[in-house]
């Protein structure tokens, strides 16, 4: 009892200066918490507004850093992407080199036999700025070479399978079973190192699309195996451009996870930003648009600051459509003319918004 | 002195493994392992840091690869970004990639980061809101914090000592066995949150290494202190034992909350969690519960100890001081890799004290360990910070 009595007080003390202690603390968040709700509208974490920030040249800033980052480099799919657009049959090479690839006959009849030699070839491209796509490709460019002849003529193309799985070249178009390009060896899907002639006549006339048959064809045509065939009307009503464009609309699963990360027209994201496209104010320009985008089932085009006559598939002499967005299934294709009223730097992209953000963007430039 | 012969077996080994390494790296893998694999890339995201109008994030090469970066897309679409040296990152390598995007409040952002090869790594914004910047108005904020939800609960939990000592002796086996109910409980939370948070961080920091490491070294240390102790022979006395019980709970549940606070911390600086008032409140009554373990081994003997009132607002620093901490560092510069080191050494501490005072009962002459008293306690230990859990959802 004793011994109690002495140690009571004790406990009193310890009790009361943790009570104490508590209530100074206590006091402390009061202040603390008063200082900070008084500032609380301008400064607190959660606030939009600080003067430490200058928003209107941030904003700025920010929308001048859309698209991809840096250059690609030379060689990136096989041709120069400027050279690609007014390339067919082979004519941006030299005679000698060109012979190599494209050879023309005339024929008792007046039509051309046009013989083409066309290699499949694994090879590396670069779809975007520092980002390589081991692609599957036709002469080591993607799209392939571009296809042209006019109604009527007679195309023969030699085909060899230098990749390492079976390919073959499917065309749209009127031709004989033995030159369809799908299922055997008899109908011209070849193995590796196997080679085969295709030979057809060029019709209907409009503009058409070849591309790889082996399985699965997604894959395949995904990966590169594809181009543009395009075949002049014999008797041409048409107002005769002055410039003539091949587009190619595709994309590349980079990371292989069924979906397209980057998409384009002719293969690399954003490079007619990069390098826009020259026309001149007024002149007639034709553009050969196809859809060769996997994965996806749309795509579009559309012209800013201009309208187009719209051919679809090309097989017609009168124009469809008068306007200025077209939007295509896959394998689809059209022939567009425009002529630029006004000088300047005009965009054209997909429609589909995503896409255009994720590459498939471009300029013309229309100059006097 | 070790002879000749003894030093041979000692090296041998050594030299043939390194015998062994010129081999292979001179000729070359041997047989099975001589395939052209894939490269196996990995670009880990350790955070975004935001401002208005700029996105910086945080990466590391998780991969054994070399890795270069190309492309970026935010919410998919192409952003350019700026790298502080250059976009090719060596294995364990870190770096920041800021982009100056227009991002909005609160909305959430996808981003793909494109290595050069295509492959892409993912990383998510969930609520995008400024990162907190180091200055008085944060630092006041995150010690409220950690005062709020570390430091007052405890000491508000010590405050029953008065009455928990007042209780009939019989009832001091029942507080030791709700203590360790608690401890119990707390070493599974802290625990379970180390695992966690294991899954979020690089792979190759080997967070099962860091956190076996540090639950291991608090084992070892604090059982390593108290044999000293023992030997000293304090153990005579059993205030000195009551003591050391009080200042070991002290410790692991310190470290145990430092881990709270570094979750608490990093949650609300990016936005995942707004501090409501009910989330704190929820806090403060779940680690009250703290407060009770610590004073419980004192009620026995507390007249023979000298300075008492020193000693427990000591044990309340030691235990509810690290939220602080815990919050600010939690706040200002998140490391995945330090927390699961602190809650492996919180867990490692609160098991060892938890063992420790189990031990002691069951020594005790003439005493089973399990009374209906003590298994009650340790039921009512598990049963309160289970309940007043509920209180922390947010």
């Amino acid at each position: 009892m004793k011994n109690k009595m002495k140690k009571t007080p004790k406990i009193k003390i310890a009790l009361g200066s943790l009570i104490v202690l508590f209530l100074i603390l206590f006091i402390a968040f009061i202040v603390l918490i008063s200082d900070y709700s008084e500032k609380g509208a301008t400064n607190s974490p959660y606030s939009k507004v600080d003067s430490e920030f200058d928003y209107a040249k941030l904003e700025a800033t920010a929308q001048m850093s859309g698209g991809a980052q840096g250059f690609v480099g030379e060689d990136a799919i096989g041709i120069n992407p400027t050279e690609f657009l007014t390339t067919w049959n082979f004519n941006n090479l030299p005679t000698d080199e060109r012979s190599k690839y494209y050879k023309e006959t005339r024929l008792g009849d007046g039509t051309l036999l046009r013989e083409y030699w066309i290699y499949a070839i694994d090879r590396e491209i670069e779809v975007a700025p520092g980002i390589f796509y081991p692609a599957w490709t036709y002469n080591g460019q993607v799209p392939g070479p571009t296809i042209r002849a006019t109604e009527g003529d007679t195309v023969r193309i030699h085909f060899i399978n230098g990749g390492t799985k079976s390919h073959s070249i499917h065309t749209h178009g009127f031709h004989t079973n033995a030159m369809d390009g799908v299922m055997s060896q008899e109908q011209g899907l070849l193995l590796p190192d196997e080679s085969y002639v295709y030979e057809f006549k060029a019709e209907p006339f409009g503009t058409h699309v070849y591309h790889c048959h082996g399985i699965p064809v997604t894959e395949h045509i995904a990966r590169g195996l594809h181009g543009a065939y395009i075949v002049d009307p014999l008797k041409d009503t048409r107002p005769k451009p002055d410039k003539e464009f091949v587009m190619v609309m595709n994309g590349f699963d980079v990371n292989f996870d069924g979906e397209n990360e980057i998409y384009a027209v002719n293969s690399i994201a954003f490079e007619y930003v990069r390098n826009p496209i020259k026309v001149k104010q007024g002149e007639l320009v034709r553009i050969y648009l196809s859809n060769m985008l996997e994965f996806d089932a749309i795509n579009s085009f559309h012209v800013h600051a201009n309208f187009f006559e719209e051919y679809p598939t090309g097989t017609k002499l009168e124009p469809d459509f008068f306007t200025d967005i077209t939007v295509m299934g896959q394998g689809e294709r059209s022939i567009l003319d425009m002529r630029f009223k006004y000088q300047g730097k005009y965009m054209f992209h997909a429609h589909k918004t995503e896409f255009a953000e994720l590459g498939w963007t471009g300029f013309f430039e229309v100059e006097e | 002195m070790m002879n000749k012969k003894m030093l041979f077996t000692a090296v041998f080994p050594i030299f043939l493994l390194f015998a062994l390494f010129f081999i292979f790296t001179s000729y070359g893998p041997i047989g099975v392992f001589k395939t052209d694999l894939p490269q196996v890339e990995k670009i880990f995201i350790e955070r975004f840091e935001l401002e208005p109008g700029i996105i910086y994030i945080h990466i590391v090469n998780d991969g054994p690869e070399q890795v270069t970066i190309s492309q970026i897309t935010v919410n998919e679409m192409f952003w350019n970004f700026e790298m502080f040296e250059d976009n090719i990152f060596k294995p364990l390598e870190r770096g920041v990639l800021k982009l100056n995007y227009p991002w909005v409040e609160g909305d959430p952002y996808r981003i793909v980061i494109f290595a050069s090869d295509g492959v892409t790594f993912d990383g998510e914004i969930e609520v995008a809101t400024s990162t907190p910047k180091f200055n008085w108005i944060y630092f006041k904020s995150f010690v409220m914090l950690g005062l709020y939800v570390g430091v007052i609960p405890i000491l508000v939990g010590l405050l029953w000592f008065p009455f928990l000592r007042r209780l009939n002796r019989r009832w001091y086996y029942f507080l030791l066995s709700l203590t360790i109910g608690l401890l119990a409980f707390l070493g599974f939370d802290t625990l379970a949150e180390a695992f966690g948070l294991i899954g979020e961080m690089p792979q190759s920091y080997n967070g099962v290494g860091i956190l076996v490491l540090g639950f291991f070294l608090a084992i070892l240390t604090l059982s390593a202190i108290s044999h000293k102790i023992k030997s000293f022979g304090a153990e005579k006395n059993e205030h000195h034992k009551s003591l050391t019980w009080g200042y070991f709970i002290a410790i692991g549940i310190g470290l145990h909350n430092l881990g709270e606070g570094l979750a608490i911390g990093s949650a609300y600086s990016i936005g995942e969690i707004a501090l409501g008032s009910a989330l704190v409140v929820g806090f403060m009554i779940h680690n009250v519960t703290e407060g009770i373990a610590i004073v419980a081994p004192l009620t026995k003997n507390y007249e023979r100890i000298k300075h008492l009132i020193i000693h427990l607002i000591a044990m309340g620093g030691i235990a509810g001081g690290p939220t602080i901490i815990g919050t600010l560092i939690g706040g200002f510069s998140y490391s995945t890799a330090l927390s699961v080191f602190f809650l492996a050494i919180g867990a490692g501490a609160i098991f060892d004290v938890a063992f420790d005072i189990l031990y002691s009962m069951a020594k005790e002459k003439g005493q089973s360990l399990f009374t209906i008293t003590n298994v009650l306690g340790f039921f009512a230990g598990l049963l309160v910070i289970y309940l007043t859990g509920f209180l922390v959802l947010g």
